[in-house]
């Protein structure tokens, strides 16, 4: 090995060593809690990883053949700055607030903390990134052989080994060590960035003394260096038109490099994962740009200087290290290599720690947590495992670019392996732009538009890329797959005259955003996609500044979550409430004050538990990140809660109509009871009576033989009727109970009313005379055709005879007997001219022992108490009824019916 | 001179039995038919002893009681109440009343004379 690539190898390792003790020192600061990386210095110059080999050697390459061609990468840079305080202040409130450790991470919470597109970004993530690390591996490796070169040693010779190879390997054994010596993702890895801020200083300088070499030294400044290039016939590199490309090129490059700068996993890596300050973005919002512009400067002159000097177009790539090499400043060369290393390794360790962290937290962890033959749920350690995965993980991408490389990349230029890259991250922008501004973008949308924009970022750039290298056949590209022009993979659809990258990019992204649109408006996001939805677009007004996180939610988004938890009902219930409360509408998008989140939590503790509660409003008013399990496990929760309540109400419902009834039920029974009770004390009194008059009697004549005749007769005769009037009572209480109870024996037959009432009147003619009252009878002569119990209604009759005899005045008592049809009845009326019965008093009268005292206060009514409730019961079984009214003679007229029986009748006439 | 016992029951051949019984034992008998009756008996000069009947329409014998019991000229008179009615609580009833004895029909009439005769000491 020669002195001079020995000097260089060993400067290289020596870089390399220096940067590596420049991290242990950024993170042992970081440690100490005295961050020496906390300004918007280093943190614009940690954005300028933007500027890797690429930018290095690259331009100068594109430069050389079209001139301002290599400028969108710059512009889009430059214009984007101009929204750091825009829609990347967002996405950076954003990944504070919700503790984002990778752009997967950020896709994946935005919608619902979905597996599916958290998967998806990382493997997308990682195919953008394999063309750009073998990028970054051609680079070096060009920059080791032209070293070689130059001391004549054949690099594989003298290394014995393939160049890119030992940079792969060199550049993954740095990257491990550089980034997997901590384990958690949301830690800031302060070291990384201090070292690749010094890189972009390194890089910076390196360029910068290259290009005033080139244009001070080997030319006499920038006038002497445009004559020359005029007299060589290149200053042509100059005008427009030697970009060859057009406006909708340019539009569409930098629209592409607006979103790499921020979309590449190492861009997302140090601006949005990084940052420190939301605040040092302002003061990067110019410094970045402005970093751009001095990268860029000399650009053209070592373009246009190696051009004059003799180089090719083919070699302009590494313009930059082989104009001071081939002008014998050996020094100079390495000083340029060194820049083009720091600007090569600064690319690998950040893209590779990025894609790492992606490929062990989004992809590989979820899956092997998911396989539970692994158990590894239950290990309590996993830190072991997750940086074997990342390491894997940063082995897997620089392999991946070490056989890019080899297979594609040596045939193309710097510049078009990494728009392919750009092309590939570009995909995210609409899951991620659209993610936060618009709420309605979901999962699904999120899904199949990045699916799609990645399948024609595949078709119309990687597989031409293909077909350049020679693996695949030129034909694809000019007559299409199986000759099909339109689905040329370079001129989709007849889209031809475009750049190819402006081709894919225009193609992918109007397709990836219309998909996503339309997929989202089409289908339905879960609760959790709609929640974190509004976390991430609302970020602002949800966030805010540090106060009591009772304070931060928003009204809309508390009753989002009332909604969803409570039912719409019970939700507008509550807001209802809450609107009375305080006289005005609340507006969804004002923030909640401390007892409306407070009621609101309340309310969600009622159907879900306290715990649950707080933790679901915590995670909607601060973001404070739960789990998708655990929030869904919530809802499960919720939802059996809710089923379970709902049957609980619908079993206490029954149980009060059960209870009711029981109650009533019960009451009846006591009633009933009370009137047994009632009714047993009333017999035995009834009972009782006659039977003390019996008894006393008895004894009187027993004890007193001396008694004279009369009044031994007197007494005996008291003992005779109390006799009779006991059995009557007897008889009475036996018939109402075996009615009431339904063991009445009926022997129901045809009969004629007319022929009952007479017998009626027979039975009571005595009474009636002893009374001296006077009949007046009014039957018809042809027959009252009824069904009924013969005998009981006669017993009717004479009941009510006897009863009207009770009150009639004597003398002149009166009492007349009324039959008459009327309808589909046979009315007949018992009236007599005594006292009446007052109108209060008419229904009590068919009560059971409720006799009429009234005014007579001369002798208690004979009779046992039981006459009209028995008839009552009699006409009532037959289908009659009974009543009491004013009678036309001036007492009561008591009243009862009987249904005309046709049946009877017919039979009747048939005999 | 003979004590004089008030009768007081709405039935009248119960009336007749114990009017009987009391004048054979002696005593000086009033009757009433009502509850009514039973207190204007009372305004003149006061009973010996009431046999008072409780199940009585309008004016009750609980009645009657309660009104004797609070007239202190009428303390002297002695109570017996008879009822149809045996049950334990109207019996207490009539002798937290005031009642000095409760006596249930049908009754042995040897029995309740024998005890008008105690409660007026002439036995």
């Amino acid at each position: 090995m020669s002195h001079f690539a020995a000097w260089a190898i060993a400067i290289s390792l020596a870089y390399l060593g220096l940067l590596f003790a420049l991290a242990s020192f950024g993170d042992r600061r970081a440690e100490q809690g005295r961050s020496v990386i906390a300004n918007p210095y280093i943190y614009t110059l940690s954005l300028a990883v933007y500027c890797t080999a690429w930018t290095y050697f690259g331009s100068v390459g594109v430069a050389a053949s079209q001139g301002v061609a290599f400028l969108p990468v710059y512009l889009g840079p430059t214009l984007l700055a101009l929204l750091f305080l825009g829609p990347v202040r967002k996405i950076l409130l954003i990944a504070k607030a919700y503790g984002i450790t990778s752009i997967a991470d950020f896709a994946s919470a935005r919608y619902g903390k979905s597996g599916t597109v958290a998967g998806l970004v990382t493997i997308v993530a990682l195919l953008g990134s394999i063309p750009y690390i073998s990028l970054q591996l051609k680079a070096v490796a060009t920059g080791i052989e032209l070293l070689f070169a130059h001391d004549g040693v054949s690099e594989r010779g003298a290394l014995g080994a393939d160049s890119a190879l030992l940079v792969a390997l060199v550049l993954a054994a740095f990257s491990i060590l550089f980034g997997t010596r901590h384990i958690d993702a949301t830690e800031h890895h302060q070291g990384m960035v201090l070292a690749i801020a010094f890189e972009s200083v390194v890089k910076l300088l390196c360029f910068l003394v290259v290009g005033i070499f080139v244009t001070w030294v080997l030319f006499s400044g920038p006038s002497d260096l445009l004559a020359r290039a005029e007299a060589a016939g290149v200053v042509d590199r100059l005008h427009f038109s030697a970009t060859r490309l057009s406006y909708a090129d340019w539009f569409l490059l930098t629209l592409l490099s607006a979103f790499a700068v921020l979309l590449l996993p190492r861009q997302f890596q140090v601006m949005v994962i990084e940052n420190l300050d939301i605040r040092h973005l302002q003061r990067a919002s110019w410094m970045f740009p402005l970093y751009l512009l001095v990268i860029n400067i000399f650009v053209l002159p070592i373009a246009l200087a190696g051009l004059i000097l003799g180089g090719t177009v083919a070699e302009a790539d590494s313009f930059v290290l082989g104009l001071p090499l081939v002008h014998g400043q050996a020094w100079l060369a390495i000083l340029a290599f060194l820049g083009g290393l720091s600007a090569a390794t600064a690319m690998v360790i950040v893209e590779t720690v990025a894609v790492s962290t992606m490929i062990s937290n989004d992809l590989v962890m979820p899956l092997l947590l998911r396989i539970r033959a692994l158990g590894l749920a239950q290990r309590p350690d996993l830190t072991g495992l997750i940086l074997g995965v990342r390491r894997a993980g940063i082995i897997l991408a620089v392999a991946g670019g070490y056989l890019f490389f080899h297979s594609v990349g040596e045939a193309m230029g710097l510049v078009s392996i990494g728009y392919i890259a750009f092309a590939g991250v570009a995909q995210f922008a609409p899951l991620l732009l659209l993610g936060i501004a618009w709420k309605g973008a979901n999962r699904n949308g999120a899904v199949v538009g990045l699916l799609a924009g990645f399948l024609v970022w595949l078709y119309t750039l990687v597989l031409p890329s293909f077909v350049i290298a020679g693996v695949l056949p030129e034909s694809i590209l000019r007559e299409g797959p199986f000759g099909i022009a339109l689905l040329r993979p370079t001129a989709l659809f007849g889209l031809e005259g475009l750049h190819p990258v402006a081709h894919c990019a225009l193609w992918s992204l109007t397709i990836n955003s219309a998909l996503l649109v339309l997929v989202s408006l089409l289908s339905s996001a879960s609760d959790l996609e709609r929640l974190q939805a509004i976390l991430f677009v609302d970020v602002e007004q949800s966030r805010g500044t540090p106060r009591l996180w009772r304070g931060e939610a928003k009204v809309g988004a508390l009753e989002e979550l009332l909604v969803r938890f409570l039912g719409r009902p019970a939700a507008e219930a509550i807001w209802q409430a809450e609107t009375a409360r305080r006289g005005r509408p609340l507006n969804p998008d004002e923030p909640a004050d401390a007892g409306l989140v407070e009621r609101a939590e309340r309310q969600l503790a009622r159907a879900i538990g306290a715990a649950s509660a707080r933790a679901v409003v915590a995670s909607t008013v601060r973001g404070e990140s739960i789990g998708p399990d655990a929030l869904l496990e919530i809802l499960d929760e919720t939802q059996k809660v809710l089923e379970y309540s709902r049957r609980l109400e619908q079993k206490s419902r029954e149980l009060e109509v059960a209870t009711a009834e029981l109650r009533r039920a019960n009451e009846r029974l006591r009633e009933l009871d009370r009137l047994k009770d009632d009714f047993l004390a009333t017999v035995s009194h009834e009972l009782r009576t006659p039977l003390t008059s019996i008894r006393s009697f008895s004894e009187i004549l027993l004890d007193n033989p001396d008694l004279e005749a009369e009044e031994r007769a007197r007494f005996l005769r008291i003992i005779t009727s109390e006799s009779e009037r006991l059995t009557r009572l007897i008889n009475d209480v036996l018939d109402l109970s075996k009615i009431e109870s339904g063991r009445m024996e009926w022997k129901i037959g045809p009969a004629d009313l007319v022929e009952l009432v007479r017998e009626g009147i027979r039975a009571a003619e005595g009474l009636m005379a002893e009374k001296g009252v006077e009949l007046e009878v009014a039957i018809p002569d042809e027959p009252a055709p009824v069904t009924c119990d013969r005998d009981r209604i006669v017993q009717v009759v004479l009941n009510l005879l006897s009863n009207a005899c009770k009150f009639v005045p004597r003398p002149g008592g009166r009492v007349r007997v009324e039959l008459r049809r009327k309808g589909s009845v046979f009315e007949i009326r018992v009236e007599d001219n005594g006292p009446g019965v007052p109108p209060e008093a008419r229904e009590l009268v068919f009560e059971k022992f409720h006799q009429l005292t009234g005014n007579l206060n001369t002798q208690k009514p004979t009779g046992t108490g039981l006459g009209l409730a028995i008839s009552k019961q009699i006409v009532e079984h037959f289908g009659g009824r009974i009543w009491i009214e004013e009678a036309t003679l001036g007492g009561a007229a008591l009243c009862f019916t009987l249904p005309v029986s046709e049946e009877a009748g017919a039979a009747r006439v048939a005999a | 001179m003979a004590k004089r016992v008030l009768v007081v029951d709405d039935e009248p051949n119960i009336v007749l039995s114990l009017e009987f019984l009391m004048r054979r034992a002696g005593f000086e008998v009033q009757v009433a038919r009502t509850g009514g009756e039973a207190l204007k008996a009372l305004e003149g000069e006061p009973p010996d002893l009431v046999l008072l009947d409780v199940m009585m329409p309008e004016v009750d014998g609980y009645e009657v009681c309660e009104r004797l019991r609070a007239r202190p000229e009428w303390r002297k008179t002695k109570i017996i109440m008879l009822t149809a009615r045996g049950r334990e609580a109207e019996r207490e009833r009539g002798l937290a009343l005031g009642a000095d004895a409760y006596i249930t029909k049908p009754f042995s009439t040897r029995e309740l004379v024998e005890q008008v005769k105690r409660m007026l000491e002439v036995a």
